[in-house]
């Protein structure tokens, strides 16, 4: 690499008018304003996801509680879970691929990049359209408004019989129209990351983020499409006679759960997978050591990609599949724990020997590590059938999978925001306010989530808008509920400290973080064209190799 | 050919194995005061079988958390950054096959020796033991409430199973055929057994032997509908002769008296005959359930509320105080007719 390839300081932006501004904004297919609008995209629906899980923790305080109607309760958990998984995790993930990509293996913008624009525009209509349903829902008299049939959306409560006005449709098109967006995004990361890269950089030599990236995208390829499948038979089932899931004409229940399912657990990698990937370039530098063992962690990151596709059935458990097939996806479900123990070790051993930097988004990482071990243990617990048929749809699952959505990829995310925030708004974020907010969501987070596995174990079964006294449910319900009030301060100071920052921060420089990828080579923020030479790369740390040129990386790789 | 130290390792495993059972027993005992739907507490072969197996994978992934955490904790202690630094980067490390193998192999030996104790309970609970004297019951689901019918005694009742005590002298384990009458329940009592689903167009059954008389709790298990919540379930294991007795008296019509004719009559040219059942009467309906032996019930509502006259009342006149969006809907009537009403639902003992 050569120092030619730092970027030309960027024109100073001339005022402009709002219109032209927004005009700018709307009409953009540059990889890196499409990933902030998918990153501010998706933290509104973050706000309104998080008042949904308040509301629903309020009304479940204490026994008998009457904050919210049955009805009402039923509505938010479908929104809260529909939301959170298609309309904040997948969008900030494609958001954080999106701009960071490009940038990391040297290209200057996405592989197509009007693609990329049209999929962001579908997953945000997609969202618009879900909340439509508040006000265009009341198709009948007395039929509800926002969806109520929970986020997996089983069969048959979705035909006409049981729901009846358009709440269901809205659920429906709105996974349809976003997943065409996901999809595209897919197609666009795997394009971009296959053909792009700057000289020199061979696959074995992409960073970590690239390749865990890929994976996620072609997962996303191989399970949104069952589901958009799914979605467009539901609706030939609901308003051209069809009988795929309804089961008073001879259809199946079950075929939806396959359906559903088969796209719902390679869901849960797509969105860790990138968790992964932030992980493994924060872990790295603020240890400053290089990540152990990168070919093992490729080869796992692959191996869970496979087996992934083979484990749906391990939340059909309890449908009665007989003893062969549950014994199947019970050895599957186990040996996904084998590439994913592995990742955990590796990201020790990078630690191990290191010189920890406890920055904001090296705490957050460092939490996840924990976490994450917790969130796969208890995995490995349901992943034996038996214990699932007392476990599954109980509050320990909810508890399970919040351990992982929270305290592994929203943790993980906050660390990501943290790292690359000075990239993006070439301002420094308030390190204050940073640890103010890890500490507040980590006390947070561990009084509800650590909590919620207890009324689990003495039977409280998930979406329940309330529940009997005398069930030794209610202290811990009522711990649970607390742990929400130190998660929305938190999130509070971390809006906080964003907007403040942007504003005030100190000037960030290109390389804060004194960082080996190749994003940090070039200004904060970049420019529209990102380098002002594609640079060429010897190793996978080619920042290293420049700063030392001494000991360079390509010598040992 | 036998060594040694594999007696040795025997021994030890062994000691384990009984230490382990024995401080199972005990909490198990202690259990129950948790909570009455505690899994840990089972009174039931499957869920014993189950409650073994969670100790086994309890005690396998608690050591793999200890050690890992333990790691972990370690390694962000020792390396972090001291405050007298000399600003040198560490050394740079790569990587090392060695060690990669090692916790590769490890980690697929736990899994196995994980899914061999899987495989076994899920055989054992799955597979079918049948027995001569055991009890059949078809449990159907409805939004909100469960139907229970015993084909082979000719017993139709609702929302409180009865069956008997199952020991090693008199063992009549029951075996319970899962049918849903609209959309997905689950029927999980964690005492007797772990969940299994009732979908409709697709039975399922389990199988339960209590070991021990009482009521057992849980409730609908998988996401039905609005009332989903207030699904419960409740399970009354008897001894054998007062289970004879039960199903002697479940098996009689409804007992007819002059006194409350006419809220018979109220009831009968009602709607509430096109969905409730009172055997021998006219009232046949099936879409709720079965009121011939009302009274002999403790609760309403699949256990919503308890069955008190103020309850009775007050559920007919308003289902919706007490269980908001059931599919019974309020008849509207007057007072007089309300209390007619009730005092014939009184006399279905
Ligand atoms: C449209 C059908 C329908 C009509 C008409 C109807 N019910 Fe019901 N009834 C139900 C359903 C469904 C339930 C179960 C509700 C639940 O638990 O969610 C029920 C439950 C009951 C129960 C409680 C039974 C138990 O063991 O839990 C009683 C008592 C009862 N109804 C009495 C009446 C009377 C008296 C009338 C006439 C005034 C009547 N019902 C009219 C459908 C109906
Ligand atoms: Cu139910």
């Amino acid at each position: 690499m050569s120092t030619e390839s730092i970027a030309w300081p960027s024109a100073s932006a001339e005022s402009r008018s709002f219109v032209d501004t927004l005009h700018e904004w709307v009409t953009t297919v540059d990889h890196k304003r499409l990933g902030i609008l998918y990153i501010i995209y998706a933290l509104v629906f973050l706000l309104i996801g998080g008042i949904e899980a308040a509301i629903i923790r309020i009304q479940l305080i204490r026994p008998h509680n009457n904050f919210v109607s049955p009805q009402v309760f039923n509505r938010l958990f479908t929104m809260h879970g529909t939301t959170m998984i298609f309309f904040v995790v997948m969008p900030v993930l494609f958001g954080f691929a999106n701009y960071l990509i490009p940038l990391m293996i040297g290209a200057r913008d996405m592989a197509f990049p009007r693609l990329n624009a049209f999929s962001f525009w579908m997953t945000a209509f997609g969202g618009l359209l879900l909340y439509f349903s508040l006000v265009g829902a009341n198709g009948l008299y007395g039929a509800g408004n926002a969806p109520d049939v929970g986020w997996f959306a089983y069969a048959p409560l979705t035909s006409r019989t049981f729901s009846v006005g358009h709440s269901t449709d809205f659920w429906t098109l709105a996974l349809l129209v976003s997943g065409f967006g996901s999809i595209g995004t897919a197609i666009n990361i795997v394009a971009t990351i296959l053909c792009m890269r700057c000289q020199g950089m061979t696959l074995a030599k992409m960073p970590l983020f690239a390749w865990l990236n890929l994976v996620m995208a072609g997962l996303v390829i191989l399970a949104v499409s069952p589901l958009t499948a799914a979605q467009i038979m539901l609706l030939v089932d609901r308003y051209l006679g069809g009988h795929f899931f309804d089961t008073q004409a001879g259809g199946s229940a079950v075929f939806w759960m396959h359906f559903f399912w088969i796209f719902g657990h390679p869901e849960v990698y797509v969105l860790v997978l990138p968790a992964f990937a932030f992980a493994s370039e924060i872990i790295p530098v603020f240890s400053r050591k290089p990540i152990f063992g990168y070919p093992v962690m490729v080869g796992a990151t692959v191996a869970i990609g496979f087996i992934s596709m083979s484990v749906w059935a391990h939340h059909m458990f309890t449908v009665g599949m007989g003893a062969n097939v549950n014994t199947f996806f019970v050895i599957s479900t186990m040996a996904i724990a084998v590439p994913t123990g592995i990742k955990i070790f590796n990201w020790l051993a990078t630690i191990w020997g290191g010189k920890i930097e406890f920055k904001t988004p090296m705490l957050f990482c460092i939490a996840f590590l924990f976490q994450f071990l917790i969130a796969g243990l208890t995995g490995v617990m349901m992943s034996a059938a038996p214990f699932d048929w007392q476990l599954g749809s109980s509050y320990f699952v909810v508890a399970h999978f919040h351990y992982v959505i929270v305290g592994g990829i929203l943790f993980t995310l906050f660390g990501a925001f943290y790292y690359w925030f000075p990239k993006m708004s070439g301002r420094m974020y308030s390190e204050t306010l940073g640890k103010l907010h890890f500490w507040l969501f980590l006390i947070g987070f561990h009084l509800t989530f650590d909590f919620m596995h207890i009324p689990g174990l003495l039977g409280m079964p998930r979406r329940i808008y309330t529940y009997e006294p005398g069930r030794g449910w209610d202290t811990w319900n009522f711990i649970v509920t607390i742990g929400v009030f130190f998660q929305a301060a938190a999130i509070v100071v971390f809006l906080g400290n964003l907007i403040w920052s942007y504003f005030r921060g100190k000037a960030a420089g290109n390389d804060p973080w004194d960082a080996w990828t190749l994003e940090w080579s070039t200004n904060s923020p970049p420019p529209a064209y990102n380098f002002y030479t594609i640079p060429s790369v010897q190793s996978r740390r080619p920042l290293w190799d420049l700063k030392h040129p001494d000991d360079p990386d390509w010598k040992y790789e | 050919m036998r060594s040694r130290g594999s007696n040795n390792w025997r021994f030890v495993s062994r000691q384990i194995f009984v230490w382990l059972c024995c401080a199972a027993a005990a909490f198990a005992d202690q259990a129950p005061a948790w909570s009455p739907t505690n899994i840990f507490a089972p009174a039931s072969t499957p869920a014993k079988s189950i409650f073994g197996l969670s100790l086994f994978v309890l005690a396998v992934t608690g050591v793999v958390f200890l050690v890992v955490f333990t790691l972990l904790l370690y390694s962000v202690v020792k390396f972090r950054k001291r405050r007298n630094d000399d600003g040198r980067e560490p050394p740079q490390v790569y990587g090392s096959n060695q060690v990669e193998l090692a916790w590769t192999i490890i980690p697929i030996l736990i899994v196995v020796a994980l899914f061999m104790a899987t495989a076994r309970v899920i055989a054992s609970v799955q597979k079918d033991p049948r027995l001569d004297n055991a009890i059949e019951v078809v449990a159907i689901g409805h939004q909100f409430w469960w139907e229970y019918r015993y084909p082979g005694l000719g017993v139709v009742t609702a929302n409180e199973l009865h069956v008997p005590v199952s020991d090693d002298n008199q063992p009549s384990p029951t075996f319970i055929k899962l049918l849903s009458a609209d959309t997905d329940h689950s029927f999980w009592v964690p005492r007797l057994a772990g969940k299994t689903d009732l979908i409709p167009n697709h039975p399922n059954s389990m199988w339960i032997d209590p070991h021990e008389a009482g009521v057992y709790l849980g409730q609908c298990a998988q996401y039905c509908g609005t009332q989903h919540a207030k699904m419960l379930l409740r399970v009354y294991v008897q001894q054998r002769g007062d289970f004879d007795r039960w199903i002697q008296e479940q098996r009689q019509p409804a007992t007819v008296s002059s006194a409350a004719s006419q809220g018979q009559r109220i009831f009968e040219t009602t709607a509430c005959i096109n969905c409730h059942t009172v055997e021998g009467t006219v009232a046949s309906g099936r879409f709720g359930p079965d009121l011939t032996h009302l009274m002999s019930r403790d609760t309403i509502a699949a256990g919503a509320a308890t069955n008190t006259p103020e309850n009775l009342r007050q559920w007919i006149l308003n289902p919706d105080a007490i269980k908001p969006g059931s599919l019974m809907p309020a008849m509207q009537l007057s007072d007089q007719d309300l209390n007619a009403l009730t005092a014939y639902l009184e006399t279905l003992r």
